[in-house]
């Protein structure tokens, strides 16, 4: 079988894979990105560059996913629905792929109301589960959204999406995934898990539906480096479920740092127990240098 | 309950900045800005109160019925004909319609908008309205228990709630219902939930584009 990327062929190989985010700068500056990427390099299969993550004008995603490239490092390509119509989501399918983007995550994006610009026009001409599906038809079928044909290469897509198992109302949850399935999401990346117990209420229904079956299930796992960005999730980012357990760990740690990291290094212990589960999306943002011992302590490195 | 266009007031020192030392005619409207007392007979006084405060000539006023339908501004307007050549400047009360019916008919004074437009919707108590409709042109509340989530989810998702829904709540903003999770409820007193497993395909947004319907 040809894979259409090393995260393709990992998962198709039944390998526990690694994604690791990497948060492009807020400038044009490519070392913020490479001197990253440095860090993480051998410890994932694929590093996510997210796309103005919390509506926040960032570096792109296709100028994130560039700079990876050059260093030879495979990149996840982020598209969110929120700042494109379905002519430049289209565009950037096929210019992504023309320049060698094979995995590609499409969300429908923060609101911009989160963002450094407020009052931006957001676009939502499309949700995340229309834009894959059309991702899906472009490079099954040749066939824009429109109807009309693509005329030289279809886009070689790897397809991905996200879910959030924490979010309400929570029987939508694993049908929201099934429809992102049927719509053509060929790997998922999970919200940040900390509540277990919700994650494995959750899983057990996308077991019994045996979606695990038919979509590759990475689960979120992000190292809590301080009180305040635990406080932070805990109460301030929507669709963030951090336990009581977990934060009071957090409160009387005399180390915070090191207790951060041990709950992230248990947390990825238990998802690697969970049956369906395929593997794991890192996302240590402005805590990079700790994602190599993590790996290698939960036996992960290196990668194959 | 009523429907309508919900406007908002601007502030008195952006309209007075506007106005500069002008004669003013000022004119409301008795349907939607009456009801959202933006722009009733009763705010209309209250703003020729506070203008003249501010030494501002008000040379009239009138209440139109509604500003927005041309013929019954044109008979009621003439009315007033004198006051309105003395104004300079003409402070509309109504929505943006509204303002846009009077400026096809008074050419020579300057029209300045004295509310914001906001949405289509609803009185919930007297001083609380709600957005319904975003006027996309192509109605599809049937498929989701009679609610629209293009107009009420500020992510216009067909597909289901986003992963911001806590407890009832949009992540946009606490105080807001999110949409998705009252039309999961409704469904599911339905028992219609497998409705939300179908793809919704993408809007035909061209259709909110259409500038002119005749009969």
């Amino acid at each position: 079988m040809v894979y259409k990327s090393n995260l393709e062929r990992v998962l198709s190989d039944g390998k526990f894979a690694v994604t690791a985010e990497i948060g492009p700068p807020k400038g044009s500056d490519p070392d913020k990105i490479t001197s990253k990427a440095e860090i993480v390099k051998g410890c994932a299969d694929a590093f996510n560059i997210t796309d103005n993550q919390t509506a926040v004008v960032r570096l792109s995603s296709m100028g994130g996913c560039c700079i990876l490239l050059k260093k030879n490092l495979e990149p996840v390509m982020q598209i969110t629905c929120r700042d494109r119509n379905r002519i430049a989501l289209q565009s950037d399918v096929l210019g992504a792929a023309s320049i060698g983007i094979k995995n590609m995550l499409f969300l429908t994006g923060d609101h911009q109301s989160f963002g450094n610009h407020p009052d931006a026009k957001g676009v939502y001409d499309l949700d995340s589960i229309q834009l894959i599906q059309i991702v899906k038809n472009m490079r099954d079928n040749g066939i824009f959204q429109s109807g009309d044909e693509i005329l030289s290469s279809n886009p070689d897509v790897f397809i991905g999406a996200a879910a959030n198992p924490f979010a309400d109302p929570f029987e939508l949850r694993v049908d929201r995934l099934e429809k992102k399935i049927d719509a053509g999401a060929e790997f998922i990346q999970t919200q940040s898990v900390f509540n277990l117990d919700k994650f494995n209420v959750w899983m057990d229904e996308v077991r019994s539906r045996g979606l695990d079956k038919k979509v590759y299930i990475l689960a979120g796992i992000t190292p809590l480096k301080s009180l305040r960005m635990t406080e932070r999730m805990k109460f301030h980012v929507p669709g963030v479920d951090i336990p009581e357990e977990i934060y009071n760990r957090m409160k009387k740690a005399e180390d915070v740092k090191e207790e951060g990291y041990r709950v992230a290094l248990d947390l990825i212990n238990e998802v690697k127990k969970i049956k369906g589960i395929h593997g794991m999306h890192i996302t240590a943002l402005f805590w990079e240098d700790i994602v190599p011992s993590l790996m290698k302590e939960s036996g992960l490195l290196p990668r194959p | 309950m009523n429907v309508m266009i919900i406007t908002k007031p601007k502030e008195l020192e952006c309209l007075v900045k506007s106005i500069g030392e002008n004669p003013v005619f000022i004119i409301g409207c008795s349907e939607c800005a009456t009801l959202c007392h933006t722009g009733g007979e009763k705010e209309v006084l209250s703003m020729k109160e506070k203008l003249e405060k501010k030494n501002i000539k008000v040379t009239g006023w009138v209440v139109l019925d509604p500003a927005c339908h041309l013929l019954n501004d044109k008979r009621l307007l003439k009315k007033h004909k004198n006051k309105v050549e003395q104004a300079k400047k003409i402070l509309v009360l109504a929505c943006g319609n509204g303002s846009q019916t009077v400026s096809e008919i008074i050419k020579d004074a300057e029209i300045i908008p004295g509310n914001d437009t906001l949405f289509l919707g609803e009185i919930k108590r007297l001083s609380e309205f709600e957005k319904r409709c975003d006027m996309c042109g192509e109605c599809i509340q049937d498929l989701f228990g009679g609610l629209c989530p293009v107009s009420r989810c500020p992510k216009s998702m067909l597909n289901g709630p986003c992963g911001g829904s806590i407890d009832g709540k949009c992540e946009v903003n606490s105080e807001v219902d999110c949409i998705w999770d009252m039309i999961y409820k409704r469904l599911k007193e339905k028992g219609q939930l497998d409705r939300l497993k179908e793809i919704r395909a993408p809007k035909n947004w061209s259709k909110s584009l259409e500038t002119r319907r005749t009969l």
